[in-house]
């Protein structure tokens, strides 16, 4: 098989397993099949397990294919979180919007532009250094946008939108209040929009991978002089490959922060960012699909757990570390690949008994 | 650019100085180096280079382990800034450039130790090559349109067609990585020609290789410079390659040159039989 055919074919299994998902969710919603219903709490868990997936994918894009570790992912999920919180509310002032569908595009491409923004300014210094020191600072550039965002006040008044630093006199309804965070928040996200942000979150991922700008951030990854060497402009393609993971990580931040009435910059620390390189680092590093299973089944153990109560984080760790230890022994992977080898042979044999 | 470059008498080569082989004379030298140096710390790695390579000259450069070879391979693409001096690519001064635009400017290399994409096919290896040869936008990749079928089919095409060059097209979709010793070397060489140089570097290109693979490699060396009318400058240890198809040969030890000429000078030089062929005899 060729090899465009077989990226093709397994790109295609990603986007099948993400709808048909998406698709049983909605029938277990819709509750039209008896017996089978999604619980209360794993209803309240859709939305967020899309953030997730679409916060996973993207940092994969950083830390998988461009080979940057990058530890201030919640960074930019923040501001795009409080951008997309803001231009909702501003529309809903501003225009009277009513259709909820409409605010809740426009805020996330908002988030996704204002993280963006952030994504250059922050770029430009970090992807000058390497390995550990780019990770150190990442972490410090992730704790300082929460800081600075602790000193922000925003309000609207007829319309009109008041900023501030330090300093919450505001005219008209304040609607981010510094560390109070934002409180009052219209809940305009719905999982069907959840659903299509990760599907254009694989789409923009996943076209990269496989196009000439892809190849080249791969290509820094793998052999940074060599890519040089071909004459490949490392700092435009970093710059490429952090900027659209930040777009994507501030989408989705718009999306969570309208999903609850209230939310904080605190919610945005370096937990936030450790969680979500935990998925990405669970499904395997630049394994887009893995990403994603990692992400849902990762945001769902803990609500599973409740009824281990007291012992549920101790629980989640536990599980982490299996999973961490099954996928690296090599006991497990020859058993597998003696499974799969023998799948394989049955298949070619079916295939010459057919031809017969 | 070669017109302009022949009214400019000071860049014509100095015939004393220059092992520019006779069809070249005539046209624009596609590398000149001058008084090239580079300091690390207070070593002198490489000191006072002087070289001037004809548009389709085959060049060699050796010289005993740890001489500056490798070194002057990484000043003259951009890989060091050098500290001292001058390097002039197909007419045109390289100071201030970084590695990819100097790559542009159409000089391309191999690495000694192999620095192939090695988790990328070996068609993708090729593809990064061509790079800056047979380009769409970030967007145009993203959205699949027209651009970006047309150009990806070039770009498997061109792909193939250098492949054949090693008759490597079958490997195509072979992880890189993957390839024996002496496949992966060439993989390299044809990935350095996807960047459609005009002045080809190979450092050791045949290093790990038997009598049989080195015969091959001298015969596609020539067959390249041939076929794409390009200039080769290449590091060897292996002699019988060195004195076999350069044709002009410099010597470098402790980062200066102390010979140049063609094989059979090379040979009878008495200095570079002290610092170099001497040593060997008495192995």
């Amino acid at each position: 098989m060729s090899r465009s055919k077989k990226n093709f074919i397994n790109n295609l299994i990603t986007y099948g397993i993400v709808i048909a998902a998406f698709l049983i969710c909605q029938l277990a919603l819709s509750g039209s099949i008896d017996g089978f219903k999604m619980s209360r709490s794993l209803k309240g868990q859709l939305i967020p397990i899309c953030v997730y997936i679409v916060m996973a994918v993207s940092l994969n894009l950083t830390v998988g294919i461009s080979g940057e570790l990058s530890l201030g992912h919640a960074g930019f999920m923040s501001v795009g979180a409080f951008s997309g919180i803001i231009m909702s509310t501003w529309l809903a002032s501003r225009f009277q919007m009513e259709n909820e569908a409409v605010r809740l595009i426009l805020s996330l491409i908002t988030g996704g532009i204002f993280a963006g923004i952030a994504g250059v300014l922050i770029g430009i210094p970090v992807l000058r250094l390497r390995g550990d020191y780019l990770a150190i600072v990442t972490l410090a550039f992730g704790e300082i946008i929460r800081n600075v965002l602790n000193c922000l006040y925003f309000s609207i008044d007829e319309g009109r939108l008041y900023m501030n630093f330090n300093n919450p006199n505001l005219p008209g309804r304040i609607i981010y209040n510094g560390p109070a965070g934002a409180t009052g928040v219209d809940k305009i996200s719905t999982f069907v929009m959840g659903f299509a942000l990760v599907l254009f979150t694989l789409f923009v991922v996943l076209n990269l991978i496989n196009s000439r700008s892809g190849r080249a951030i791969m290509a820094i990854r793998d052999a940074r002089v060599a890519a040089e060497s071909v004459g490949i402009n490392v700092t435009k393609y970093k710059m490429m490959a952090f900027v659209t993971s930040a777009v994507l990580g501030g989408m989705a931040g718009a999306l969570y922060g309208l999903n609850i009435s209230s939310v904080t910059a605190a919610k945005f620390k370096f937990d936030t960012s450790i969680l979500v390189l935990v998925f990405v680092v669970l499904g395997g590093i630049g394994n887009i699909r893995g990403s994603i299973i990692a992400a849902t089944l990762l945001t769902i153990l803990p609500e599973m757990l409740r009824a281990f109560s007291d012992y549920r984080m101790l629980v989640y760790a536990v599980v982490l570390i299996a999973v961490m230890l099954a996928t690296n022994s090599p006991f497990l992977a020859s058993r597998l690949n003696a499974v799969k080898a023998r799948f394989a042979r049955k298949a070619k044999n079916g295939k010459e008994g057919n031809a017969a | 650019m070669t017109q302009k470059r022949k009214s400019d008498t000071k860049m014509v080569p100095v015939p004393s100085h220059s092992i520019v082989p006779e069809r070249d004379v005539d046209k624009c030298p596609v590398l000149e180096t001058r008084h090239l140096g580079i300091e690390f710390g207070g070593l002198k790695a490489v000191e006072d280079f002087n070289l001037t390579i004809g548009a389709t000259e085959i060049a060699g450069l050796i010289g005993p382990n740890g001489a500056g070879k490798t070194t002057v391979f990484n000043l003259l693409t951009k890989v060091y800034q050098p500290t001292h001096g001058v390097v002039i690519l197909d007419g045109k001064d390289t100071a201030g450039l970084n590695a990819a635009q100097a790559s542009k400017l159409g000089i391309a290399r191999t690495f000694q130790n192999i620095r192939l994409f090695g988790n990328m096919t070996v068609e993708d290896n090729v593809r990064i090559g061509l790079h800056n040869q047979i380009r769409y936008n970030m967007a145009t990749g993203i959205l699949r349109l027209p651009g970006y079928w047309k150009q990806e089919k070039a770009q498997h095409q061109k792909a193939l067609e250098l492949l054949s060059i090693f008759d490597m097209q079958d490997m195509a979709d072979k992880q890189a990585g993957s390839l024996p010793y002496g496949a992966q070397r060439r993989l390299e060489i044809v990935r350095a020609l996807a960047t459609n140089p005009k002045l080809l570097l190979l450092d050791e290109p045949a290093a790990g290789m038997n009598p049989h693979e080195t015969e091959e490699l001298m015969e596609n060396i020539i067959k390249i410079r041939d076929q794409f009318q390009i200039a080769i400058m290449l590091i060897e240890h292996d002699m019988n390659l060195v004195m076999g198809i350069c044709e002009g040969i410099c010597v470098l030890n402790y980062g200066r040159i102390i010979a140049k000429g063609t094989a059979s000078e090379i040979q009878s030089n008495p200095t570079v039989i002290e610092a170099y062929l001497g040593k060997r005899k008495e192995d």
